[in-house]
């Protein structure tokens, strides 16, 4: 990895909208023996409903 | 195992960040960079692979925990940048394959086990982001900025009526309105092209909508791309200017990012494109 890719990598604040993009739709999912995994994100269901639905659900948004 | 595991009240669990290749020079990269609640990394090797693992309380990251942290914006936060602290310090050092978000185990030998029997997948994973970074590219349409660039609407009929003007200002608007998203479409459209020869694989995301997209206009295109890292810059470069003559459409990438959009397995990625 080129120096330059390296500093950008560390020390610079991402939005968290950008981040929950990845975090919730990408990275390896597990199944299996895991205790416990946000694959199924409908599980939340609260104030941040709007928010995590607006990263994750394929149903455009209600707004 | 078929059923979920209970962890036991105030039982410690194992939480696991990202799997690389054992013996990468990740543990330098764990010295002093705390997990979540700070506790200490560590790595939990099976074979040829090993994950990047710190343990957390089962009464915040079982079910019930996991809930009231995912309901609450500012635990939620603190949960993803943490994750995301852990693997971008460990992807400065060697190829990680990052997991998803509250990715948890009962104890160390289980997520031993899951190693072991995703060894095949993790590896051809690893082989094919090793060298890579992920770049995101968004796209908004901002039909207030346009009419602000072009200065804006267009002469109305000062002569006419009140009613009259009105109506030619709501046209105004509305074509504005139009243009702009065709605007913005057709910059969406060009990115493929212009980065054709340099990205290596593309993911599309929904656009960004909601509370947390602050950004001004709308998001109509979020997109991420695996690019080799040495092209990081000739991606840049590729699509610097898109959109400098279009008035109301607006360019952003982000990263270099660790390849979360690339970490899942092929068969459940959307739009991969080679």
């Amino acid at each position: 990895m080129s120096e330059d890719s390296v500093e950008s990598l560390a020390g610079r604040q991402v939005a968290l909208i950008d981040l929950l993009d990845r975090l919730l739709n990408g990275g390896a999912v597990l199944t299996g023996d895991l205790v416990l995994s946000v694959a199924d994100v409908d599980l939340v269901h609260i104030n941040l409903r709007a928010v995590i639905r607006s990263v994750t659900s394929d149903e455009p948004a209600p707004w | 195992m078929t059923e979920e595991a209970v962890p036991a009240a105030g039982q410690e669990m194992s939480y696991v960040y990202a799997v690389c290749r054992a013996g990468t020079p990740v543990e330098t990269a764990l010295a002093g960079q705390p997990g979540l609640e700070g506790a200490p990394l560590r790595t939990v090797r099976a074979g040829e692979l090993a994950a990047l693992v710190s343990s957390v309380p089962s009464v915040s990251y079982g079910t019930e925990g996991v809930k009231a942290q995912m309901e609450d914006l500012d635990r939620l936060e603190v949960l993803a940048r943490t994750h995301h602290a852990v693997v971008e310090a460990a992807y400065e050092h060697a190829a990680v394959l990052p997991m998803r978000l509250v990715t948890v185990y009962l104890d160390d030998g289980r997520v031993g086990e899951m190693l072991g029997a995703r060894a095949p997948e993790f590896s051809a994973l690893l082989a094919r982001l090793e060298g890579h970074v992920e770049l995101g590219v968004k796209i908004y349409a901002d039909p207030r900025e346009a009419v602000a660039v072009t200065g804006g609407a267009p002469e109305t009929d000062t002569a006419a009526s009140p009613g009259r003007a009105y109506l030619q200002r709501r046209r105004s608007q509305q074509r504005n309105h139009r243009e702009t998203y065709r605007a913005a479409g057709s910059v969406a459209a060009e990115v493929p092209a212009r980065v054709d020869g340099i990205a290596r694989a593309h993911v599309a995301h929904r656009p960004q909508q909601g509370d947390l997209a602050q950004a001004a206009g709308e998001n109509i295109l979020n997109d991420a791309y695996l690019v080799q890292d040495a092209q990081a810059d000739a991606f840049r470069a590729a699509l610097a200017g898109l959109a400098d003559d279009v008035p109301g459409v607006r360019v952003e990438i982000t990263g270099p990012w660790a390849p979360y959009s690339f970490a899942t397995p092929p068969a459940a990625a959307e739009g991969d494109t080679r």
